[in-house]
């Protein structure tokens, strides 16, 4: 279940969106221009099952995303879609995953507060016992030329 | 028959007596005939886990896949409160400050070890830098990529952060630390092969209850930690998926 966001959470001036989501979802996005820089060293680390419902988080994660952990377990992983992602990086997420092979990409992720973060994302399929269990999405800090050009990428992909 | 065990090449050379004297300890609890091989680099020791030659292996986070995945092999215990970490150093006298601050074309220092260097270049990636752009030079030990980033004929050295920490103060008041990582789930591993399954239980008991022996107790203190923990299958795989997110 996913909720819409709410005012009292954001930081600063913020705009409104409606987004489609998967699973016939829709979800009242409230976002603002703040970035929160990612932090060196660190991996931020979740899985989710076979339907995209995290499961596992890590405490990057937890930072990063401005959500507590039960916040975030039992929600879909949409709960971090930015509005200024194409939905077609998600559809090639799933294609790939759903193949059985390993996707990477460049992600802009929607903060509880509004706000944003950059990530370069690896999601691979849990395979056990030849059945696939779900996912496991790592996410480490991008390099700031790919930033800059899936900032003047993505939005050609709408 | 007697089974094989070794560990992983980049222990630290100060516990080599303290793991001849660990597997002493384990052959007498367990009354099976083990000896203790060393292999001087990775090569040759994945040349004997692919030749089916190891039985029980202290193993690096980076073989991990192959050893399970490939091989059959089953997690027994992790050292207690230990993982590894990696650490991007340059010489203090860099005006560097951050890895997104380094050029194309640096020269940069490594050991073999291979989970360390995977956590090290994914650290550089923020720079723009990965294999393809920068000359790696591969060194024996820590202290040999410290001495080169010292001398000026490296610019940056990956580190595991446990070897890094334990340099002589003299050293590091010359090194200047860019990136420390914090990722706290990529740790070395005890693992037994298919011939010992049927012991995997008695195994791990008895090394998760060493500690709390007095023998026992010692013994571990010469591996450089206080205490086994329990592995299960899916921490274990879910480390081995983790490594391979980091390994594209």
């Amino acid at each position: 279940m996913l909720h819409d966001m709410k005012p009292e959470d954001i930081a600063g001036d913020y705009q409104e969106i409606t987004l489609n989501l998967f699973g016939n979802m829709t979800r009242k996005i409230l976002y603002t221009q703040v970035e929160t820089p990612y932090p060196d060293g660190k991996l931020i680390v979740s899985t989710t099952d076979p339907s995209g419902v995290i499961t596992h988080v890590n405490q990057a994660f937890i930072e990063m995303s401005g959500y507590t952990k039960d916040e975030l377990i039992n929600s879909p992983h949409s709960i971090l879609r930015h509005p200024d992602m194409p939905p077609a990086a998600f559809k090639d997420l799933w294609d790939t995953v759903q193949k059985g092979s390993k996707w990477q990409g460049f992600v802009k992720n929607l903060r509880k507060d509004g706000g944003y973060y950059w990530v370069k994302a690896t999601v691979i399929p849990n395979v056990r016992n030849s059945k696939v269990t779900g996912y496991t999405s790592v996410r480490r800090k991008p390099s700031r030329t790919k930033v800059e050009e899936c900032i003047k990428l993505y939005p050609t992909l709408f | 028959m007697s089974n094989l065990f070794t560990i992983s090449p980049d222990f630290s050379p100060d516990r080599i007596s303290g793991w001849y004297i660990f597997n002493t300890w384990f052959q007498k609890q367990t009354g099976e005939a083990i000896h203790l091989k060393m292999y001087d680099n990775f090569h040759s020791q994945i040349a004997a886990i692919k030749n089916d030659e190891i039985d029980l292996i202290y193993a690096n986070p980076f073989d991990a896949a192959m050893l399970v995945r490939e091989k059959g092999f089953l997690p027994l215990v992790k050292p207690f409160g230990k993982t590894d970490e990696a650490i991007i150093a340059v010489n203090a006298k860099n005006t560097v400050e951050d890895v997104a601050h380094l050029s194309p074309g640096i020269r940069v220092a490594v050991t073999e070890d291979p989970d360390v260097r995977l956590m090290g270049m994914i650290m550089l990636e923020p720079g723009d830098l990965d294999a393809n752009n920068m000359n790696i030079d591969i060194y024996d030990t820590y202290v040999l990529v410290a001495k080169h980033l010292l001398r000026g004929d490296a610019d940056v050295g990956i580190f595991l952060a446990e070897a890094y920490d334990d340099l002589s103060n003299m050293i590091k008041s010359q090194l200047k630390i860019l990136v420390r990582s914090q990722i706290s789930v990529i740790h070395h591993s005890l693992m037994i092969g298919p011939k010992l399954a049927g012991k995997r239980d008695e195994f791990q008991s008895l090394l998760v209850e060493m500690s709390n022996d007095a023998k026992g107790k010692g013994v571990l203190e010469g591996l450089g930690f206080d205490a086994w923990i329990g592995i299960e299958d899916e921490e274990m795989e879910f480390m081995i998926d983790l490594m391979d997110t980091l390994n594209t």
